[in-house]
C-alpha cells in the first residue's frame, strides 16, 4: 500500500546543505499498525510529511497505492491528502469556535463524493467509533478537555474513510492516563475497522502499543522490527 | 469546495470575529454611502439646472444686443446699454423665417415700484402677448396683457408672485390695485402663478407690462432687450439659428458675423454648458466619496491580513485535510467580497438616507439614481476582490507544513 523507494530530503538553509532524510526503503500493508519511533532532529517529522503527502522529497519515489504520488500536480496531491489521509496531530488543531461535528464535517466540504445529506451520519458514525459520548457532540471544541479534543481530531481523520490514518506524536499533549485512552482507541480502529495506522512518536512506550516499529535517527531507518 | 459551503465556512468566520467584522464593514458602508450621496447631490444639482433652463421654455432661442460670443462660452458685455435691436427686427423675423412657432420681443428694465408706502427693486418687463405662450406662464389670479393693451400703451401690470408678496403680502389679490413705476401710475390686472426658482432669471420676481407702455415711458425709446424666437422643432434649431443670423446681418448691414452688434443664445447650447459644469461638479463629489471607498477598501485589506495571519494553523490544517489552494484563495476572497456586499447594501441605505436629510434639511434636491446605485455595488464588490485578492493568495500560497507548526 505504502512504499518508499530511496527517499532523500535535504534542507537548504543559508547556503548549507542539511541531509534531513537519507535513503529511506520501507514499504507498509494495508492494515498496519506500524510506529515510528526517533528523537527529536531525526526526521521523522519531515518522514510524516512526505507520507502525508504534504511534502516532496529531494529525491526518491514514494508509491500510494501504487501512484507515484511525486508525479502529481498540487491539485492531486491535495485531493490524495483528502481521500486517502487522515492527519492526526500533537496539539489537536481543532477549530476551537466550532462546534464538535462541525470539526469532524470539516474535510467533508472538500470532498465532493460524499454528499452534503450524508454529512451529519458520517460524522455521527466517525464520532461513534471513537466512542465520545453524544452529548458533547454539539458542544464547542474549546470546551471539551484534551482526551475528547484528541478523540475528535481523530473522529476528523476517519470521516472520508481515508484508509490510513497518520498521526503525529497524538499522545504528546495528554497525560498518560487519556493518552492511553487514545492509543486504545487507534488500536480499535486498527483491529475492527482494519484502518492503517502509523504513529509518529519520539515516546517508546507509546510505540510498544504497535504492532511494528521503525526506528530512525539520523535520517536513516536503524531498525524494523515487529511486536 | 461547493458555494452553499463556502458561503456557510465564511458566516462562521465573519461572524466568529463580530466587532472586527462590524468595523471593516462600517469602513465600506462609509465610503459607499458618501459616493451615494455626493453623486445624488451633484446630480440633483444637475437636474435642477436642466429643470430651471427647461422651464424658461421649449426650443428657444433669444437674440440679444450688443455683444459678442467667444467660442465657448455665453459671457456676455454691454447687455441693455446697446440699443441694436428694434421691434422691426423681431417682426422681420417673424415675417422671413419659416420653421418658428412664436416671436417674442422684450424690453427690459431694473425700476423702483412702490405702492402706498411699499416699494421694491424689481425688474419690469414690457411684453407682447406670445411671452407667456413661450416662456410657458400660467396666470395664477387674473388676465394676461392683451393684444388691445400692447396696441393702446395701456398702463396694466401683471406681477410675478414673489413681487406681489413683496408690495402687497403673501397670497393677496392685488387686481385692480394701483402701483406706481417711474412715477407713471400702472393698474395690476393679474399675478402669474410661482414658478420656482430664485436669482438672476427668475420669472416670479418681476413686473409685466405691455410692450409698447415700456418703450414710452420706462426705456423711452424704440430699441428692445431681447428677442425670444421660439422654434418649431429641436432639430431645427441650429439652421433656424443660422437663419435668424444671417437676417439680422443684412437688416444691420454688418458683413462680417464676428462684428456683429447682437449675439444669439441657444438653449440647447445652455443647456450642454450648464451640464458640463454639472458633470464636473457631480466627478468632483463622486471622487471625494471614493476616496473614502479606497479607505474603506484598505480596511478590508488590513483586516484579511491580519486574519491570515492569525488563521495560519487553521490554513495549514484545511491544507492537510484536502484543501488545495484554489479552495483556500476562494475562502478568503469570498470573505472579502461578503464584507463589502454587506457594507455595499447598508451603505446604499445610508446614502439613500443621507441624500434624503440634504434634501430635507438643506433645500438642496438630491436626486439617488439606479445608475449611481449600481456603480457603488460594482465598485464595493470589485474593491473585495481587489483588496481580498493579496491576502487571499499570501493564504493560499503558504506552505502547510510551515502553517501547522506556526505558533
Amino acid at each position: 500500500m505504502i512504499r518508499c523507494e530511496n527517499i532523500v530530503k535535504i534542507y537548504e538553509t543559508a547556503g548549507e546543505q542539511a541531509p534531513v532524510l537519507k535513503n529511506i526503503n520501507f514499504a507498509i500493508q494495508k492494515g498496519e499498525f506500524v510506529a515510528i519511533i526517533g528523537p527529536s532532529g531525526s526526521g521523522k517529522s519531515t518522514l510524516m510529511h512526505i507520507l502525508g503527502a504534504l511534502d516532496r522529497p529531494t529525491s526518491g519515489n514514494y508509491f500510494l497505492d501504487g501512484k507515484n504520488v511525486f508525479a502529481l500536480s498540487e491539485k492531486e496531491m491535495a485531493a490524495i491528502r483528502c481521500a486517502r489521509i487522515g492527519f492526526v496531530f500533537q496539539s489537536f488543531n481543532l477549530l476551537a469556535r466550532a462546534t464538535v461535528l462541525r470539526n469532524v464535517m470539516l474535510p467533508l466540504i472538500y470532498n465532493s463524493s460524499v454528499a452534503k445529506s450524508e454529512r451529519q451520519a458520517n460524522a455521527a458514525n466517525a464520532l461513534r467509533a471513537v466512542d465520545l459520548e453524544e452529548g458533547l457532540w454539539t458542544h464547542l471544541s474549546n470546551q471539551l478537555s484534551g482526551g475528547q479534543m484528541q478523540r475528535v481530531a481523530i473522529a476528523r481523520a476517519l470521516i472520508n474513510n481515508p484508509g490510513i490514518i497518520l498521526a503525529d506524536e497524538p499522545t504528546g499533549n495528554l497525560d498518560s492516563k487519556t493518552g492511553a485512552v487514545v492509543l486504545d482507541t487507534f488500536r480499535k480502529l486498527n483491529k475492527e475497522d482494519g484502518h492503517t495506522i502509523i504513529l509518529i512518536t519520539h515516546d517508546k512506550t507509546v510505540a510498544q502499543r504497535a504492532d511494528r516499529i521503525i526506528e530512525i535517527r539520523d535520517g536513516e531507518i536503524i531498525s524494523d522490527t515487529r511486536n | 469546495m461547493i458555494f452553499s459551503d463556502l458561503l456557510e465556512e465564511t458566516i462562521f468566520s465573519l461572524s466568529s470575529n463580530k466587532s472586527r467584522s462590524a468595523l471593516t464593514i462600517l469602513g465600506i458602508v462609509i465610503g459607499i454611502a458618501s459616493v451615494i450621496a455626493m453623486i445624488s447631490v451633484g446630480q440633483g444639482a444637475s437636474q435642477g439646472i436642466t429643470d430651471r433652463i427647461q422651464s424658461l421654455g421649449t426650443n428657444l432661442l433669444v437674440v440679444m444686443p450688443g455683444s459678442q460670443r467667444q467660442a465657448g462660452n455665453i459671457v456676455r458685455g454691454g447687455m441693455g446699454s446697446s440699443q441694436s435691436l428694434t421691434l422691426e427686427d423681431a417682426e422681420a423675423v417673424t415675417d422671413n423665417i419659416t420653421d418658428i412657432t412664436a416671436v417674442a420681443p422684450t424690453v427690459s428694465a431694473r425700476k423702483q415700484v412702490a405702492v402706498k408706502g411699499q416699494n421694491t427693486n424689481t425688474s419690469i418687463y414690457g411684453i407682447d402677448t406670445n411671452y407667456f405662450g413661450i416662456k410657458n406662464i400660467d396666470m395664477e389670479v387674473g388676465a394676461a396683457i392683451t393684444e388691445q393693451q400692447v396696441k393702446s400703451r395701456a398702463k396694466v401690470a401683471v406681477l410675478g408672485p414673489t413681487t406681489r408678496a413683496d408690495l402687497f403680502g403673501e397670497g393677496v389679490n392685488p387686481v385692480g390695485q394701483k402701483i406706481r413705476i417711474s412715477s407713471q401710475e400702472f393698474s395690476v390686472i393679474g399675478v402669474t402663478a410661482a414658478k420656482g426658482g430664485t436669482g438672476l432669471g427668475s420669472s416670479d420676481d418681476l413686473i409685466y407690462i405691455p410692450l409698447s407702455t415700456a418703450q414710452q415711458y420706462i426705456t423711452g425709446n424704440q430699441s428692445v432687450s431681447n428677442i425670444n424666437i421660439q422654434v418649431a422643432t429641436e432639430e431645427m434649431m441650429a439652421f433656424v439659428q443660422e437663419q435668424v443670423q444671417s437676417l439680422l446681418l443684412t437688416r444691420h448691414r454688418i458683413s462680417d458675423a464676428t462684428q456683429a452688434d447682437f449675439s444669439i443664445m441657444n438653449q440647447a447650447d445652455m443647456l450642454s454648458t450648464m451640464s458640463s459644469v454639472t458633470d464636473t461638479l457631480t466627478m468632483l463629489l463622486g471622487a471625494i466619496g471614493g476616496i473614502s471607498l479606497i479607505v474603506g477598501g484598505i480596511g478590508i485589506m488590513n483586516m484579511m491580513l491580519t486574519t491570515v495571519t492569525e488563521r495560519t494553523r487553521e490554513i495549514g490544517l484545511r491544507k492537510s485535510l484536502g484543501a488545495d489552494s484554489g479552495d483556500i484563495s476562494a475562502q478568503f476572497l469570498a470573505e472579502s467580497v461578503a464584507l463589502t456586499f454587506i457594507g455595499g447594501v447598508i451603505g446604499i441605505v445610508v446614502g439613500w438616507f443621507a441624500s434624503w436629510m440634504v434634501t430635507k434639511f438643506s433645500g438642496t434636491a438630491t436626486t439617488v439614481t439606479s445608475g449611481s446605485v449600481m456603480l457603488a455595488f460594482g465598485v464595493s464588490a470589485l474593491i473585495g476582490i481587489v483588496f481580498g485578492y493579496y491576502p487571499a493568495r499570501r493564504a493560499a500560497k503558504l506552505d502547510p507544513i510551515e502553517a501547522l507548526r506556526y505558533q
